[in-house]
């Protein structure tokens, strides 16, 4: 068992002038359900196909359980893959569908048999084998989809936005669903998404893609605490940026300078130099703390109006403004909401732990 | 808005179905008539002519002529045409719309032209006519017709389904064999069929290219000089329409199996 099951080595797939993946490496380990993350365009999808073999790398190797696939057609690949659309074949059942991919395998009818039922269990739709693919709903398609590539027991499973076309209640669903299933059968799940919440609940890392190339891979947790650049703190869920400058550095921690808020000195995570007026600090909602009466603790405490507000049921998003800011802050509460505030003053606190220098792009 | 409510609309309709259906309707009427004239009264009923008809051996030739021009031609034509409409439905590439009117043009240069250029190039090449360049003709002609109802049926096939064939461990061949074949086979079946039709009761291009060997129409065409023959014509006449009316109806009800309900076609997008 090597510890980089999937090797990508400096791969790029150009079409004509545009680079869809451009110069990207990276490994997945075995086992792991690791998420492509990324706007529309940014290659992630591209980057599955080459995996997949229906794109060919323009330069760059893929290596596969320690296996050279760069060259490889899609059917020789220990691949399989989960279309976006699903692609049932119309013209034959659920169960013939399922055992499209066996007949090379040369099973008696009992072992295929046997086989057909295990991944209709596993699916959870066991009964539907004489059912035709107009006769299924979105998400039964989904589940015969992942059947029938789950058969061949691939050492690698492609899933290309499996749950784009199911409606919200039913992708959070399949989302736990498709987690157990991944933990169940041990295999290697790579997942194409847009969605960030999607790839954040279900992935044990995930590979942020902006323009063709990889901006960050990290596991969930770091990925929403630790964002590397502006792009990802943007992408994934919601942020405050405000532009700042830096002092002076002692190594572990730098003097930083917003304009609205004064001079503070935090920890220097990604290296930035001293004297830099082209930084950002990024600050989350919810580590903004709200309050009608002034608060005594936290690192930083503020006094602003609050101009807007959207109640999302869980929590209410507040749109603060702070003298000398350009922006409004944008501060989410659980315990507050539009009525406990007199005059729409507020007081806000901020701790240094919670904000993420970056560097201007 | 409720058609039968408009009585203008209403009888501008019936007119137009008379005005289509009347005429070929004289056909069936006058070959059951006693007697050889096209005329009114009706004299009788009589099966006379269709046993006239059944007793013609030089008919039963011509049959099988135009049923073996129609079949190997049309059989041409719907691979060269599934080919065509296989690389416009599936690729962009240079040259895509002008190669699709290239390929259509066929069907706009009138026929007489396509048929002399025919002859003059057949003869000049010093090779007999007959039925041979009957079928390069027909061929000629039914190709873009049955393109055309190809790239209907297959602007509604999903490539993905022949990636996931690929995918699930098959290679290019039974790709197109498990997959793409039986999938597009009622659209092919449709185009045949069709392509048969237009090859079937094509008269100029059989007219010029014949040798000795005679297609149906022209058969037809040279017993009208006999009145005495005229009847049994008619008696053929009304068997060809009816056979070419269900052949039609197999073809368009082809055309939309398996298709979904939202992507069938009331027309052949001729």
């Amino acid at each position: 068992m090597s510890e980089n099951f999937i090797d990508i080595k400096n791969i790029s797939r150009h079409f004509g002038s545009v680079k869809a993946v451009d110069n990207v490496s990276f490994s997945i380990k075995q086992g792991e359900f690791f998420s492509l993350l990324g706007p529309s365009g940014c290659g992630k999808t591209t980057l599955l196909r080459l995996l997949a073999g229906f794109e060919s790398a323009n330069q760059g190797e893929i290596f596969i359980d320690g296996m050279d696939v760069t060259t490889m057609p899609p059917n020789l690949r220990p691949t399989n893959m989960v279309f976006q659309n699903y692609a049932i074949f119309p013209h034959i059942n659920v169960k013939k569908n399922i055992e499209f991919g066996m007949r090379k395998e040369k099973l008696s009818k009992q072992e295929l048999d046997g086989r057909v039922q295990e991944v209709l269990s596993l699916v959870k739709l066991e009964g539907y084998e004489e059912r035709f693919s107009n006769q299924l709903s979105g998400g039964q398609r989904q589940r015969i989809a992942l059947a029938r590539a789950l058969i061949k027991r691939p050492k690698v499973l492609l899933l290309d936005e499996p749950l784009g076309a199911l409606d919200k209640k039913l992708r959070d669903e399949m989302q736990i669903e498709l987690r157990n299933l991944q933990k169940a059968v041990g295999i290697t799940f790579v997942f194409v998404t847009h969605d960030q919440g999607e790839s954040i609940s279900m992935s044990d890392r995930v590979a942020v893609m902006n323009d063709g190339q990889i901006q960050q891979i990290s596991d969930p947790h770091d990925l929403y605490y630790n964002p590397q650049n502006i792009f990802v703190s943007d992408f994934i869920g919601t942020t405050n940026f405000l532009s700042s400058s830096t002092g002076a550095s002692n190594g572990e921690e730098i003097m930083v300078k917003i304009e609205s808020i004064g001079e503070f000195s935090i920890r220097n995570k990604l290296n930035i130099s001293e004297n830099n007026s082209d930084t950002v600090c990024s600050i989350r909602p919810e580590a903004i703390t709200l309050s009608p009466t002034p608060i005594e603790k936290g690192d930083i405490t503020l006094e602003g109006k609050i101009e807007n507000s959207s109640y999302y049921g869980e929590l209410t998003s507040f749109y603060v403004k702070i003298d000398g800011a350009e922006k409004p802050l944008i501060a989410s509460s659980q315990r507050f909401d539009n009525n406990s505030f007199q005059d729409n003053k507020c007081y806000l606190s901020i701790n240094f732990e919670d904000i993420n220098l970056l560097k201007k792009e | 808005m409720n058609l039968t409510k408009n009585r203008t609309l209403y009888i501008y309709v019936l007119l137009y179905f008379a005005f289509l259906y009347i005429p070929v309707m004289f056909l069936p009427l006058f070959s059951f008539n006693e007697g050889i004239h096209m005329a009114f009264p009706l004299k009788g009923f009589s099966t006379q002519h269709y046993e006239d008809m059944w007793n013609s051996p030089q008919l039963f030739d011509a049959l099988g002529n135009s049923i073996y021009v129609g079949v190997v031609s049309s059989l041409i034509a719907t691979m060269l045409a599934f080919f065509a409409s296989r690389a416009f439905t599936k690729y962009k590439f240079w040259g895509q719309s002008l190669s699709y009117g290239a390929i259509l043009t066929p069907f706009l240069i009138p026929e007489i032209i396509l048929a002399i250029a025919l002859l003059v190039i057949w003869v000049s090449i010093g090779l007999p006519l007959g039925l041979t360049p009957i079928i390069i003709g027909h061929v000629l002609f039914c190709t873009p017709f049955c393109m055309i109802i190809l790239i209907a049926r297959m602007e509604g096939f999903d490539n993905h389904l022949e990636e996931a064939s690929r995918d699930l461990g098959e290679g290019v061949l039974m790709t197109f064999w498990r997959v793409s074949f039986p999938i597009l086979l009622p659209g092919l079946i449709a185009a045949f069929l069709l392509g048969f039709i237009i090859s079937f009761d094509e008269f100029l291009l059989a007219m010029f290219l014949q040798g000795s060997d005679q297609t149906l129409p022209i058969y037809m065409w040279g017993q009208l000089r006999f009145a005495r023959r005229l009847p049994h014509v008619l008696a053929l006449g009304a068997v060809i329409i009816v056979a070419t009316s269900l052949i039609v109806m197999l073809a368009y009800w082809l055309r939309n199996v398996g298709q979904p309900q939202d992507k069938q076609d009331l027309t052949f997008k001729m």
